[in-house]
């Protein structure tokens, strides 16, 4: 495969994938390709399907019907482990850690899980020099080295957010999905956390989901823009295009919200 | 190096290292410090419920996993090496070959159960390894020619073990060391090596996903962790170890039968020391099992001296009567809950 054809073909693609909850619909026939290097915002009203989306591809749900695709390869009955060993990477909307082990345990976890090592039964947890400065890099960047040695439990809840993206980094994947990673977070805290996905965007040829709700957030980060509603794809461009259509402006803003946009 | 044999997992609590070193320093010359068959019955048993406890620690204290299974591991390892012995007379390779079976049927039992019951809600699994676990002592007791049925069957363990051997023609340090000081030692190396192997095993990087699932089961299978195969091999790992600490006390005990082996009082004790002890802490097990067992066996000569010491004194000298003894084994339970929810380990830690 040459340099171009990478480029060409589409890291993540989803086709015409659906899930019912008994008689909902909540997504629904929702077909789009996802391309290295790229950062795509989804949004759309709440209620509208973008964490069921996130679970479709990231094997927490199984799709009724419909294609999950990564790298061209169907892995649309393989299991959340399995994916996430192939490189779909994602951090939770609602945080969801490990309570009582430490920050550090937490983000070593993630280390340890890409490095394959956890059926060792007889080695030393802490004899891994190695995994151990990785889990610490991966805190640094998100600015929680001096929490590292205190339980999950006893953090604040931006801290949690970070902690949470710092999980998804350690993966090292090559999908990041983020589902509204700022949200309930103080106003201080988020540029860091946004300039950490902006980071991301720029060092590495990454495949970037993001559900955020902040439209400023949206425009400086996205390079598209993809709109769910009622669990249907009904909108997908560029984001200037897409925020003035009307169909955004209707079903997504509210016809009220179109002054501050 | 004494930090790497506990896998760097110290007792992180000054107290707690005291008891621990007592502990260890009673069990390691329990037949110079005392004297009579019964002080060194109760180590021996201390010993063996150690080891037994501290790996059904593994599975619920660690994993999150509730299993009732755990004492047909236990009578699986016990009545491997016991039937063998009875049948085909006091060999060691009978021994050996008896336990290699019964490791084989416990790894066998454990996938099973495993591979069918650990995907199911937890309380599926609980009723589960408690249904399999009652028909595997009932058909114990029903195969009465080949386990001796209710009664169990006594058996004689290779010349070296047997009380009738004596390494030494005179005492030493006031104990002759006949085959029961050996087969001690050799309870003792043996539950000492299997504790420190848990301690390893769960202060390993497959120990911390274990936890992980503990915590939240569906962040691990996130994290790229197929737990589902995680929670059979802990499940595998501690029948085996059960099934070891089972062969143990056939050993000592040169005897298997179903209520010592399999009864549902060996599975309530096991929850009884793990909870009084202190849950994932591996220590837990130490000194849980070491007060329980003290207390089992010499809660009811305590209770005769006082309560003749009390004697005419009205109400006293009844309640402390020894007959009462389980009363206050029972009290003693509920007060060191209620006192240490978090086990004795996890309050010496917290203070
Ligand atoms: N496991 C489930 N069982 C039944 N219904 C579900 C399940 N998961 C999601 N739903 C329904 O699917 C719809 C979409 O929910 P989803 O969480 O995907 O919305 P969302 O776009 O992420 O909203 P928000 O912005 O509030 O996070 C909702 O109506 C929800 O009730
Ligand atoms: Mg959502």
């Amino acid at each position: 495969m040459t340099a171009t054809d990478t480029v060409a073909s589409p890291s993540l693609s989803t086709h015409e994938l659906t899930i019912r909850f008994g008689g909902h619909v909540a997504v629904n026939q929702v077909s789009a390709d996802f391309y290295p290097g790229t950062l795509t915002v989804i949004v759309g009203p709440n209620g509208a399907g973008k964490t069921t989306y996130f679970n479709l591809i990231s094997g927490q749900l199984a799709a009724t019907t419909g294609t999950v695709r990564l790298f061209g390869n169907d892995i649309t009955r393989l299991g959340a482990a399995k994916r996430t060993r192939l490189g779909i990477g994602r951090a939770f909307q609602l945080t969801n850690l490990f309570p009582n082990l430490t920050v550090l345990e937490n983000v070593r976890l993630a280390v340890q899980s890409r490095a394959g090592i956890g059926m060792n039964m007889f080695s030393l947890w802490s004899a891994h020099t190695g995994l151990l400065d990785r889990a610490e890099h991966f805190l640094e960047r998100v600015a929680l080295m001096d929490r590292r040695a205190s339980t999950v439990a006893a953090l604040s809840h931006g801290d949690k957010r970070k902690l949470e993206v710092a999980i998804l980094l350690a993966l090292e994947p090559k999908i990041l999905m983020f589902d509204e990673p700022t949200a309930g977070m103080s106003v201080d805290e988020v540029p860091v956390v946004l300039e950490l996905i902006h980071q991301v965007k720029v060092e590495r040829n990454l495949t970037i989901l993001l559900v955020e709700h902040k439209m400023d957030v949206v425009r400086s980060l996205a390079d598209r823009i993809i709109v769910l509603h009622n669990g249907q794809l009904v909108a997908d461009g560029e984001p200037a295009a897409v925020i003035a259509s009307p169909i955004v402006q209707e079903a997504y803003l509210g016809t009220g919200a179109t002054a501050d946009v | 190096m004494l930090k790497h044999l506990l896998s760097d997992d110290l007792p992180r609590s000054r107290f707690l290292t005291v008891l621990l070193v007592l502990i260890l320093f009673g069990l390691a010359f329990a037949p110079f410090i005392t004297s009579g068959a019964r002080p060194l019955n109760t180590a021996a048993t201390i010993c063996v419920y150690i080891v037994l406890v501290a790996s059904y620690d593994l599975l619920l204290g660690y994993t999150g996993i509730v299993s009732f299974a755990h004492t047909m591991f236990f009578g699986i390892g016990a009545y491997g090496i016991g039937l063998g012995l009875a049948s085909a007379g006091p060999f060691w390779w009978i021994a050996f070959s008896g336990l290699l079976c019964a490791l084989l049927l416990t790894i066998l039992l454990a996938l099973i159960v495993g591979l069918f019951a650990l995907r199911v809600r937890a309380i599926f699994y609980a009723m589960i390894t408690l249904a399999v676990a009652s028909s595997f002592a009932v058909l114990a007791s029903q195969l009465s020619d080949l386990t001796g049925g209710e009664d169990g069957k006594t058996f004689s363990v290779p010349a070296l073990l047997s009380p009738s051997f004596h390494l030494f023609e005179n005492e030493v340090f006031g104990r002759i060391i006949d085959g029961k000081v050996i087969t001690y030692y050799l309870v003792f190396g043996v539950a000492l090596m299997l504790f420190l192997f848990l301690l390893r095993v769960v202060n390993s990087p497959f120990g911390r996903v274990l936890q992980a699932i503990r915590e939240n089961e569906f962040r691990a299978e996130a994290l790229g962790y197929q737990t589902i195969y995680y929670r059979i091999a802990a499940n595998c790992l501690a029948a085996l170890v059960a099934a070891l600490a089972g062969a143990l006390m056939a050993l000592w005990l040169r005897y298997v039968g179903p209520k010592t082996m399999l009864g549902f009082e060996v599975m309530t004790d096991i929850l009884l020391i793990v909870v009084i002890g202190g849950m994932g802490t591996m220590y837990g097990a130490v000194v849980g099992a070491a007060l329980f067992m003290l207390a089992q066996n010499y809660l009811k000569t305590l209770m005769l001296q006082a309560s003749s010491a009390l004697v005419g004194v009205p109400f006293l000298a009844e309640a402390l009567h020894p007959d009462r003894w389980m009363l206050w084994l029972g009290v003693m339970f509920v007060v060191s809950v209620y006192c240490f929810p978090a086990g004795i380990v996890g309050k010496l830690r917290s203070t």
